[in-house]
């Protein structure tokens, strides 16, 4: 067999420590303990190995990447083997000295999440008091020339902020803002019923969004991301499994995805044994979804598959049974049905009024509806998630 | 969206020149865009001291075979590009 294409972009998972415990984290149910994360030196390699393989950029997330307390010789080495670097970051853990350091230390670009406008809702889905200190470091960061994107991750509960949020934006210094519904794996999964927009909202976002991206060109960059259930076919997850991104957990573990723990049967590699090259081009788990011999009909005989590479793995294990399914949000997946009756619970006119969809533009309206039953992400030490049950398809 | 003769382009915040496998490319966030020849000339005199009409004054010497208005037109239309892209700021 040839060898693939070379990485492009390599995912640093530097710890699953984190000050948030957010209902959508991207992060698996089984969180890795700070006991087993990679040593400086074992990053250092994975980063001189990567530019190596000819990986451009990398992206230092979590967890909260700052609660590595090396998180400052990391940024050097990342950029001494050549990498560009971005830092995705919930900027809890910052004072102004700290970011200072880290703009010194080589970092490239500045990325803050932030779950919400406005402090009420970014405590809810956080579980921490947060935002106020976020705004400040945005003020910081308005004095220092450095790239900035900020992060929103929407989903029922916030995009009546929508407006708010690109307020927020626009009074910043960010270049690039991301719009990102929120995706359904691990956290988000568990907690999907009362994240899942209704179709109402999905419209007028794109319509919002669509308009902002048109007065902002040339200003600020406007990124957004569907909710595929609601779309007619797949996204191409990771631009296609194997082809341009890498993934390391805290522990070394090489994964072509953030939640491709969930496939059963797949064997990961793990940095610490094997070189990053040896993992790219040779490893199970890797190879099992790369090119198109593993494709089922419709996807094997569907123009499409050069497009979207048949969707998302973890999304077709996790709503089909089967990682080699078509992606069910497709509409020519026979599983489609499953992802309609989910979309149909939530637009029922009688879900409006349940607990977890007080989607009002009305704050009063909000805070008298009560708060779901979010199951929110532990720290790696707390392992308490067995109180609730996954939900149902 | 259009580019004053006068105005001086000069990379934004976070976009910078690297090189990979012999290649050169423009780093920006999460994104990358491959250099060739006349790219890499136009984006390495982006340099906040030129302005939009020396740089295409020096590549139409340059490339002193092709056709003058096209070279312009190419050049404007990828200045935008960037631009459109958070690449460019200009003074």
């Amino acid at each position: 067999m040839s060898s693939p294409p070379n990485p492009l972009a390599l995912i640093a998972e530097l710890t699953h420590r984190c000050p948030l415990h957010c209902v959508y984290c991207s992060n698996p149910l089984e969180l890795q303990a700070r006991a087993t994360e990679l040593s400086t030196e074992d990053w250092s390699r994975v980063f001189r190995e990567a530019a190596e393989l000819g990986v451009l950029q990398v992206d230092f997330t979590g967890g909260e990447p700052l609660t590595r307390p090396d998180i400052l010789d990391l940024v050097r080495t990342a950029r001494l083997a050549g990498l560009y670097l971005n830092l995705i970051t919930s900027g809890l853990p910052l004072d102004e000295s700290r970011l200072d350091a880290l703009v010194q230390a080589g970092l490239d670009h500045f990325q803050l999440s932030f779950q919400g406008a406005r402090e009420d809702i970014g405590q809810e889905i956080s579980g921490t008091k947060s935002h106020a200190h976020k705004l400040r470091v945005l003020d910081w960061l308005k004095h220092r020339r450095i790239a900035l994107t900020l992060n929103f991750v929407i989903h029922r509960r916030n995009m009546d902020q929508l407006p708010e949020m690109l307020a927020l934006a626009e009074s910043s210094s960010a270049s690039r803002v991301e719009f990102a519904h929120v995706q359904y794996y691990g956290w988000a999964f568990a907690n999907r019923d009362c994240l899942l927009p209704t179709r109402e909202q999905v419209t007028q976002s794109i319509d919002f969004l669509k308009a902002a991206q048109r007065r902002l060109e040339g200003r600020i960059r406007i990124e957004y991301v569907v909710p595929d259930y609601y779309a007619r076919y797949p996204k191409p997850c990771m631009g296609g499994w194997g082809r341009k991104l890498m993934l390391i957990t805290p522990n070394g573990d090489a994964l072509p995805c953030h939640a491709a723990h969930v496939i059963p049967g797949l064997s990961f590699d793990n940095v610490k044994r094997r070189s990053l090259r040896e993992v790219w081009e040779s490893s199970d788990a890797f190879h099992k979804f790369r090119g198109e011999s593993w494709m089922q009909e419709p996807c094997k005989s569907c123009d499409r598959r050069v497009q979207d590479f048949g969707g998302c793995r973890c999304q077709a294990f996790l709503l089909a049974t089967d990682a080699s399914a078509t992606d069910p949000v497709c509409q020519f997946s026979s599983h489609r049905p499953k992802v309609d009756a989910i979309l149909a619970a939530v637009n029922m006119p009688l879900a409006q009024a349940s607990a977890c969809t007080p989607a009002s533009t009305d704050t009063a309206a909000r805070s008298r509806a009560s708060k779901p039953a979010w199951l929110y992400r532990p720290n790696p030490s707390g392992l308490a998630i067995a109180s609730k049950k996954l939900p149902t398809l | 969206m259009s580019i004053e003769p006068s105005s001086k382009p000069r990379f934004a915040p976070g976009v910078r020149l690297g090189e990979s496998q012999g290649q050169r490319v423009l780093l920006m966030p999460e994104r990358a865009l491959r250099l060739n020849g006349p790219s890499l000339e136009i984006v390495q005199r982006c340099d906040g001291k030129r302005t939009t009409q020396e740089i295409i004054i020096e590549l139409q010497k340059l490339y002193s075979k092709a056709d003058p208005h096209k070279v312009e037109s190419d050049i404007l239309g990828y200045l935008t590009l960037l631009q459109k892209e958070r690449a460019l700021d200009f003074e």
